[in-house]
């Protein structure tokens, strides 16, 4: 599909251009979940698009599907309504680092836990871009941000282990420079039945750029082209080539039992009557 | 590959000239003009493999012709 037609048929064309900066990661990553959906079955009528609060929150209102922009670090607590409420719509959560890790991080962890089928799509740009560029959970250790003057001192979490750990059944990392892998582990995503988690790295040139010695949008896209190590090739790599690079692909998958089904067989079922 | 040469368009009311599809197109086929927005000096050269597109923030630049191919 040509990007006029893509941009015709899954965008709210009278909404755009976007207010995001100039080089903002965001738009490559609403663009990749557009032509993943755009890649998989499900009705456009019957999926649903939940954010928080942030800017990479601000996607869904430039997206024509029903939307909901909700609470800050409560995307998935809605989404989780949506979906207990009717299983039969896809569910797709866009959220930034902050919005995730931080003062969403308890239902974020639930949420893997619960193995619910959401797809979500965490647009990891290191820093709280809307509010002036505090240093998130997902904030490099040691580099700059508003908060951070002399460096951050806190270490960064990987998103991707404490979701594999909580329980979430597919984990998936990829960057805005590796947008083509980006595509397809969100497709991958969205037809996978359980809580799919895709973390993207990508840039935010104004807030954690320009404060951390990258001149321009390009030089952060390179920046990812050489630290992102795909996981076939990282398994022949020694933790020291490792050091400061970080995996991308898919990282876990995994079938168990999903919540919502699990909710109809074990109680809606026994509350009916039709079982014991 | 087509022969003819690829109609590369660019909405010019939605880039905001960042200069990524300029940066890492692997045939060089843009240039940057002076307000940083892409130029396509070289159409010939295009092997329509479609990542400007994929990288570009604002959906402003597309190939013409349907034709996809290239690796990330």
């Amino acid at each position: 599909m040509s990007v006029k037609d893509l941009v015709d048929r899954y965008c709210r064309v009278d909404k755009l251009p976007h207010i995001w900066c100039p080089g903002c990661g965001n738009g490559i990553i609403m663009g990749a979940v557009i032509r993943a959906l755009d890649k998989t079955d499900f009705d456009q009528d019957k999926t649903v698009i939940v954010s928080g609060i942030g800017c990479s929150s601000r996607a869904p209102g430039y997206m024509n599907f029903d939307t909901l922009h909700t609470t800050h670090g409560r995307a998935l607590a809605y989404a989780t309504g949506v979906k207990f409420a009717r299983p039969d719509l896809n569910v797709v959560v866009l959220t930034g680092d902050g919005d995730c890790s931080a003062i969403g991080g308890n239902h974020l962890i639930h949420a893997a836990r619960r193995n619910i089928d959401l797809t979500v799509v965490v647009f990891n740009n290191s820093i709280y871009g809307m509010t002036g560029g505090q240093f998130s959970p997902l904030t490099p250790a040691h580099s700059y941000a508003s908060t951070a003057p002399y460096g951050s001192i806190d270490r960064n979490f990987d998103l991707c282990k404490l979701v594999q750990a909580a329980g979430g059944t597919y984990v998936a990392r990829s960057t805005a420079y590796h947008a083509r892998q980006l595509v397809n582990l969100i497709a991958t995503g969205l037809n996978h039945k359980g809580f799919a988690f895709i973390e993207v790295v990508t840039q935010c040139p104004m807030y954690y750029g320009r404060r951390n010695k990258f001149p321009s949008p390009v030089d952060m896209l390179k920046w990812q082209q050489e630290h992102a190590v795909p996981v076939k090739a990282a398994a022949k790599l020694s933790p020291e080539q490792m050091a400061g690079k970080f995996l991308i692909g898919e990282l876990h998958r995994e079938e168990a039992p999903e919540y919502t089904a699990v909710y109809e067989t074990d109680v809606i079922a026994k509350a009916r009557g039709d079982i014991n | 590959m087509n022969s003819e040469p690829a109609r590369i368009e660019l909405n010019e009311k939605w880039c905001k000239g960042c200069g990524i599809c300029i940066a890492f197109c692997p045939a060089k086929v843009l240039v940057a003009r002076e307000d940083g927005k892409p130029l396509v000096e070289n159409p010939e050269a295009c092997t329509r493999c479609g990542l400007c597109e994929l990288r570009c923030p604002d959906l402003a630049i597309s190939v013409g012709g349907k034709q996809h191919g290239g690796k990330n």
